[in-house]
Parts: structure tokens; C-alpha cells; sequence
């Protein structure tokens, strides 16, 4: 193939042209999405032991029933031993203190959701802003996204929660028989340009939330300045809940 | 053949015993029967105009779920321009806030049985 000057330059033109098309792209399309995240700060969470302020926020919140029996239990957000949490990720020889903590767990909201992936109704789906939604109205309690979430995060109600049900919020629906339930990150508070009700009710501000995609953002701040770990990061589920120790 | 009158009785008792929900209902008066709702006073006018509510709310509703929890969208803008949040409770029963005398009555009345209230709170539910 032969190639004269002027051909070879019309082309490179062209290619360097080409360059522009995606700034002039980004200047135009809508800003940035936002990407929720949360950080757990085990320091300032455990100063006060036995302390149930946000899960009580959240369930009170979201009418979550409060049912004795441990096989029925429904949980949005919950302490469990470090050794559940983060066993079999090689922290065995870290130091006692911790491997003997608490750890606040919730719905990870991973960026690749195993429970999306089985859902047959899409009644889980993830959002553009990253949050993991239920959709209970589309639930048929098939209960494979249980089987798939590898953090225990979901919750399936084996009765009609509302008995159990100390106050009912008017404004959050409950859930029925039948059907899967598990944290929304707040979605409908979100909307309103509220934190987590779990973050706003934690008084030493061990819970941080905020858009990983703003590089002002609380989150972003923290995770920048100090040094987190995920729950099984191997997996490859890259959860958005941050765990400092 | 000798059965004519027979025949003729047997299809006559036959017709009255299978159409006796109509003319039962005609002579007793209660095919004319339509359910008394208990209007909230609050509102003079529902989200569309009562024609279209009267016909297409379970349209508007299953609308409503679908944008609210899938599209996040939050609010319904109605033909008249008024703007409304979404939301069963918080929008249709605050003003139809007898749900027995409203929704429950004319449901019982064309045999429908929606699953709204399995989830979605009513005043009821929390007085226990
Ligand atoms: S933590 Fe579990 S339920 Fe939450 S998004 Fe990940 S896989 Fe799904
Ligand atoms: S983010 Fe909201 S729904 Fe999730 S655990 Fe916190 S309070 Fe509960």
C-alpha cells in the first residue's frame, strides 16, 4: 500500500480531530452520577458498647418487625461478630481487641450484585446511583438472591411481619408474607437530601456516607485519609460499605 | 306425540330455576343496588376528575408504583396542572381516610381483592 504526504496528513488530521469528540461529549451530557457509599468506623463505633442507635433508627424507620425467634428474624442492619464478618480473609493473626469487636453489617449495595444477576422478576435491580432497590411489589419470595448474596444480607419473611411490628411508621409501607427485604441505603430519604437515618442517628459519628464520585465528599475524604478494608473483596463484588479498623 | 305439555312445563321450570338471579334481583330491587362510598368532604376534586378515578384509579395507581420505585420519580403532575406527591397513604388516604367506607365498599361489591393493604399502611392498621 503506498501513501502519499498529503494522504497521511488529511488522515492524521482527522484521528487528532477525532480526540476532541469526547470532552466536547462530557461537556454536554448530564453531570457526573452519583455512586452512594458508606463508611464504618469500627474506632469511633465501638466506643459505647452495646449501643443500638441506628439499627434501632433504621428499623423503627422501615418498619422492620421485631420477631423473637432467630430463624424468622428480619434485619436491615445488625452487629455480628468480626470472626463472621471478615473470616477466612486472613486477618487470623490480627489483635485481639479487634478479632473480640462487633461489627455493623449491612446490604454492601455492590457494584456487581450477585443477587441482581439471579432475581427472575428484576424485583432487585441496581440503580444509576449504585443503590441496590427492592422492589416488593415484584417479589415472588424465590429467595435466590439470599442463596446468592455472599454477605447474609437479606432477609425473607416467613410470616406477616406486621404483629410484630412495635409502631407502624404511616409513612413507610411494611412488607407482606412471603417476600425478601433488605436495607435500601435510604433511598426515599436520599431523595428528600437526607443522610441514612442509620448515619443521622449515630452520635460518635461512626457512620460516614456520602458520593464516592465527588471528590469533596465525606466518603472520599476518609477513605483517602485513613486505611479500609471490604468484606470479601475477592469475590469481586466490590461492596461500597467501608470498613475503617 | 302426547308429551307436549310435559316438555313444555319441564323447559318453563327449567328457565325460572336458571334464571333466578335475574328476575330475583329485578323483582327484590337489588340489581338497582350500588354501593354508598363515603366521599372525603375535605377535597372537592381527586387527583383526575371523578369519571376517570372512577374507572382508571387502578391504571393510575399501578402507574404510580411503577415510576415511584423504578424511576424514582416522586411526583405526578394531573391534567389540570395540579402537582402530587406519589403515594398511597401519604396522597389517596389522607383524604380517603375511611377505607372500609371508600375503597373496601365498592372492592367488596365487584368481588375484587387488590393486595395493596398487605403493605401499605391505612389508618386502621396502626390503631390495631
Ligand atoms: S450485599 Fe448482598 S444483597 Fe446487598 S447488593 Fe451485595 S449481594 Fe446484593
Ligand atoms: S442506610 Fe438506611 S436502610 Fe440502610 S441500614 Fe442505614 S438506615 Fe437502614
Amino acid at each position: 500500500m503506498s501513501m502519499d504526504r498529503r494522504k497521511f496528513l488529511k488522515i492524521t488530521g482527522l484521528s487528532l480531530a477525532g480526540l476532541t469528540i469526547q470532552p466536547a461529549f462530557r461537556l454536554f451530557s448530564k453531570p457526573e452520577q452519583k455512586r452512594w457509599a458508606m463508611v464504618i468506623n469500627l474506632n469511633a463505633c465501638s466506643k459505647k458498647d452495646g449501643c443500638r442507635d441506628c439499627i434501632d433508627a433504621c428499623h423503627r424507620l422501615h418498619n422492620v418487625p421485631d420477631l423473637a425467634n432467630p430463624k424468622d428474624e428480619v434485619k436491615w442492619i445488625w452487629n455480628a461478630p468480626f470472626e463472621r464478618v471478615f473470616g477466612g480473609q486472613g486477618y487470623t493473626t490480627l489483635n485481639e481487641v479487634l478479632k473480640n469487636r462487633s461489627v455493623l453489617v449491612l446490604c454492601n449495595h455492590c457494584e456487581n450484585p450477585p443477587c441482581v444477576k439471579v432475581c427472575p422478576t428484576k424485583a432487585t435491580w441496581k440503580r444509576e446511583d449504585g443503590i441496590v432497590m427492592m422492589d416488593y411489589h415484584r417479589c415472588i419470595g424465590c429467595r435466590y438472591c439470599m442463596a446468592a448474596c455472599p454477605y447474609g444480607a437479606r432477609s425473607f419473611n416467613w410470616k406477616d411481619p406486621r404483629p410484630s411490628i412495635n409502631e407502624i411508621n404511616m409513612d413507610f409501607p411494611t412488607r407482606m408474607k412471603g417476600v425478601v427485604e433488605k436495607c435500601n441505603f435510604c433511598e426515599e430519604r436520599l431523595a428528600k437530601n437526607l443522610l441514612p437515618a442509620c448515619v443521622e442517628a449515630c452520635k460518635e459519628k461512626g457512620l460516614i456516607f456520602g458520593d464516592l464520585n465527588a471528590t469533596d465528599s465525606d466518603v472520599r475524604k476518609i477513605l483517602k485519609s485513613k486505611f479500609s478494608i471490604l468484606r470479601k473483596p475477592h469475590l469481586g463484588t466490590e461492596p461500597k460499605v467501608y470498613y475503617i479498623l | 306425540m302426547h308429551d307436549t305439555v310435559k316438555v313444555i312445563t319441564g323447559i318453563t321450570i327449567f328457565l325460572i330455576l336458571i334464571l333466578f338471579p335475574l328476575w330475583y334481583n329485578g323483582l327484590t330491587g337489588k340489581a338497582a343496588y350500588v354501593p354508598e362510598l363515603k366521599v372525603p368532604v375535605t377535597e372537592k376534586q381527586c387527583v383526575e376528575s371523578t369519571p376517570y378515578m372512577k374507572t382508571r384509579h387502578m391504571e393510575l395507581l399501578d402507574k404510580w408504583k411503577e415510576v415511584a420505585v423504578r424511576q424514582g420519580v416522586r411526583t405526578y403532575v394531573a391534567k389540570d396542572g395540579k402537582i402530587h406527591t406519589i403515594g398511597l397513604t401519604g396522597t389517596c388516604i389522607k383524604c380517603h381516610s375511611d377505607k372500609e367506607g371508600f375503597c373496601d365498599k365498592c372492592h367488596n361489591y365487584a368481588g375484587v381483592k387488590p393486595h395493596c393493604w398487605d403493605c401499605h399502611n391505612y389508618p386502621r392498621v396502626t390503631a390495631k
